[in-house]
């Protein structure tokens, strides 16, 4: 089991002609992802890397059944992309793409939400079940099939704590990079949600940065909801106090946001947490350790 | 990207909201001409600079003749304005906002900005304007009053009248107020805001509502499709360092330690600077190399960490990802090489053939030392620095 997507999901691509979105289908279908064809405007009936090229999303999905889309469009095309991908009735929309206006993701998060789509990302490394299916942008080699869900909204943060992950041998069920956006499309809440139901992961790990309030979200979700051990991160401790204008940024995070704020929030919630970036891995083992331990206890 | 104030207005006026008569100068001598426009026998003198705080920092004067206008004016322009929002350095002074001053009743606070948890534009109002508006929030959270956008519907006016109300405003002020909200409304839309503050906004003593101060903020992501907007960025507000940065896509932020670092990633390089704190160093910045950390990239962070005189080393850590180590090890190599580095560097390469990336640094004959992993390469810049210094 894992989350959203497995090997049988059946995975397009928009802008799947473009250099982007070549160089990561091919990496994609290499690593085994059920990749179905693609969608570039002006060249459907094409065939781009053996698969099947589509004008629109439709016919993506009337022509190949494609359940799940990536987007590396231009950021200037992916509100229209999404909505595209939404209409379509695509269940699962990934979005690659940096730099989309916030006002733009305002809208299509609302839209998504009506037509109850889960939208990842976007500026994010996207998401995968490792051995089964790579929707995204993240080295394939680095993940390996196992018990721990990760949620990150970093990119290169995201791989360090997989690698730490696979080199301890705990491997994970799903990892799922939401983005550093002020409008995430999925959010933790979100995502632990999802970890939390799922029977293939034993424990989380979450990986924040200063700024919003997600994490601080997160904790209430996790103290109320969350029954599997969590491990989180921040990063940002060292970080400079934003340069900012006026006082309403300030005044709409009331009090929150900062590094430390996002730890306290989380140990008040019972997540386990780590100073280091390079101990994430080695808390979760620890973490995980004491829970053998009490278990074993009450066996005997 | 921040509007000046009397960029601000001049927005504003295009969207009917009513803002005090106002000119600005460059040059003192343009002083009498401003003066003489807008007629009267005071006016308010006004430092151009993109930080709060300015009246308690001297930014904001009242001058009852032309002369100490002119005097105002010339100490103003070319200054450093220094506030509490702003570093040691401050912000340069190079345009004076004078407008005909106001006789005020009371003083409003009027904010909207996106909201990351409700994911919607939120309209803030209180009673309370003036400087202190931070700790009322903090301290009494319930007189701050809110109206959340639809993203379907927009504003509505059932929220301008909830808002005016509540801000205790009568009569025809509360038309005045639907005004301005409709206008800050129809602009945040139109103009990608992503903040907007008029702190305060003033109820005049014959009853009229104005818009005394102006601070907006635009979306980067949105510049694209607004030109007209892009050259109003004012490059002599930001940090010289960081403007040299982006215009090589490597974002740099300035901190005051003696570690250079250069990481690919937001993320992992905050979680590189915390790291570095962590075992007893202190980051001189945060730089993001980006996903492509080619040579050319390399060698202008490189330049720009070491152009900051307290940089003792660097730590560079590189995530390869789906790039190749061996490659960006060679990037790192030709940098080194281009640059003439005389500080320490160690690099901690991992992903794709970090082996033989980390290989190819050994060999190099240049003064770069290798790391194995994370927590190895942070204590060992550190303590090189530590032995140096």
């Amino acid at each position: 089991m894992s989350i959203l997507i497995d090997k049988t999901t059946r995975v397009i691509c928009q802008g799947f002609t473009g250099k982007q979105g070549t160089f990561h289908s091919e990496q994609a279908i290499a690593y085994g992802t059920n990749m179905v064809g693609g969608v570039t405007p002006g060249k459907g009936g094409q065939t781009h890397l053996g698969l099947p090229v589509f004008d629109t999303v439709k016919q993506a999905v009337a022509g190949a059944g494609a359940e799940a889309t990536v987007i590396y469009v231009p950021a200037p095309f992916c509100k229209d992309a999404v909505l595209e991908a939404i209409d379509a009735g695509l269940r699962l929309v990934v979005c690659i793409t940096e730099g989309i206006p916030t006002l733009d993701m305002l809208e299509v998060k609302y839209v998504a939400d009506e037509a109850g789509v889960r939208l990842i990302g976007p500026n994010c490394p996207g998401i995968i079940t490792p051995g089964q299916c790579k929707i995204g942008i993240m080295p394939g080699y680095i993940h390996m099939p196992g018990k721990v869900g990760i949620v990150s909204r970093s990119g290169t943060l995201t791989y360090e704590a997989v690698k730490q992950t696979t080199d301890l041998g705990m491997g994970q069920s799903t990892c799922i990079g939401i983005g550093g956006d002020p409008i995430p499309g999925s959010s933790f809440v979100d995502c632990l949600k999802l970890f939390n139901e799922d029977p293939a992961t034993e424990a989380i790990l979450m990986v924040g940065e200063i700024g919003g309030t997600a994490e601080e979200e997160a904790a209430e979700f996790i103290r109320s909801h969350v029954e599997k051990p969590v491990v989180a991160y921040i990063a940002g401790v060292t970080a400079p106090k934003g340069k900012r204008m006026g006082h309403a940024g300030a005044i709409i995070a009331g009090g929150k946001g900062t590094a430390a704020e996002k730890f306290a929030a989380l140990e008040a919630a019972g997540v386990a947490t780590t100073r280091s970036p390079a101990e994430m891995g080695v808390r979760l083992r620890e973490v995980l350790s004491t829970l053998d331990h009490q278990h074993g206890d009450v066996v005997v | 990207m921040n509007l000046h104030e009397y960029q601000a207005k001049a927005l504003f006026a295009e969207y009917g909201i009513q803002v005090p008569a106002y000119g600005v100068v460059r040059k003192p001598e343009e002083v009498d001409e401003v003066v003489a426009r807008l007629g009267g026998d005071r006016w308010v003198v006004k430092a151009q600079a993109h930080t709060g705080g300015r009246g308690k920092a001297g930014g904001v004067r009242i001058a009852d003749d032309v002369e100490s206008v002119r005097a105002m004016a010339t100490a103003m322009l070319g200054m450093r304005l220094v506030t509490y929002q702003t570093d040691a350095r401050g912000k340069p002074v190079n345009e004076v906002l004078i407008e005909s001053p106001c006789d005020i009743d009371r003083e409003l606070y009027l904010g909207m900005v996106i909201d990351r948890a409700t994911r919607r534009v939120v309209i803030m109002a209180s009673q309370e304007g003036g400087v202190d508006i931070e700790q009322v929030a903090a301290q009494s959270p319930e007189k701050i009053l809110r109206a959340t956008l639809h993203p379907l519907v927009g504003l509505q006016p059932f929220q301008c009248r909830d808002l005016a109300f509540g801000l205790g405003l009568q009569g025809d002020q509360i038309k005045q107020f639907g005004r301005i909200l409709d206008g800050l409304a129809r602009a945040f839309a139109a103009e990608d805001l992503g903040l907007v503050e008029i702190n305060p906004l003033v109820v005049t003593q014959g009853g009229e509502l104005l818009v005394l101060d102006a601070k907006v903020n635009i979306d980067d992501n949105a510049l694209y499709r607004h030109p007209r907007t892009r050259e109003l960025r004012d490059l002599r507000q930001e940090d010289p360092r960081e403007v040299e940065a982006s215009e090589w896509d490597l974002s740099y932020i300035a901190l005051d330690g003696n570690i250079g670092c250069m990481v690919n990633g937001a993320g992992l390089a905050m979680a590189t600077m915390d790291l570095i704190k962590l075992v007893g160093g202190s980051p001189a910045n945060f730089l993001d190399v980006g996903g492509t950390a080619t040579r050319e990239r390399v060698a202008e962070a490189f330049k720009i960490i070491l152009a900051d005189s307290n940089v003792k080393g660097v730590l560079v850590n590189i995530f390869g990802g789906i790039v190749r180590c061996d490659i960006i090890a060679e990037g790192i190599i030709g940098a080194v090489e281009e640059v003439h580095i005389n500080v320490p560097v160690v690099v901690r390469l991992e992903g794709t053939n970090a082996d033989i990336g980390r290989e190819l640094l050994r060999k190099s004959g240049l003064k770069i030392i290798a790391a194995e992993d994370l927590t190895g390469a942070a204590q060992k810049i550190v303590s090189i620095v530590e032995e140096t210094t």
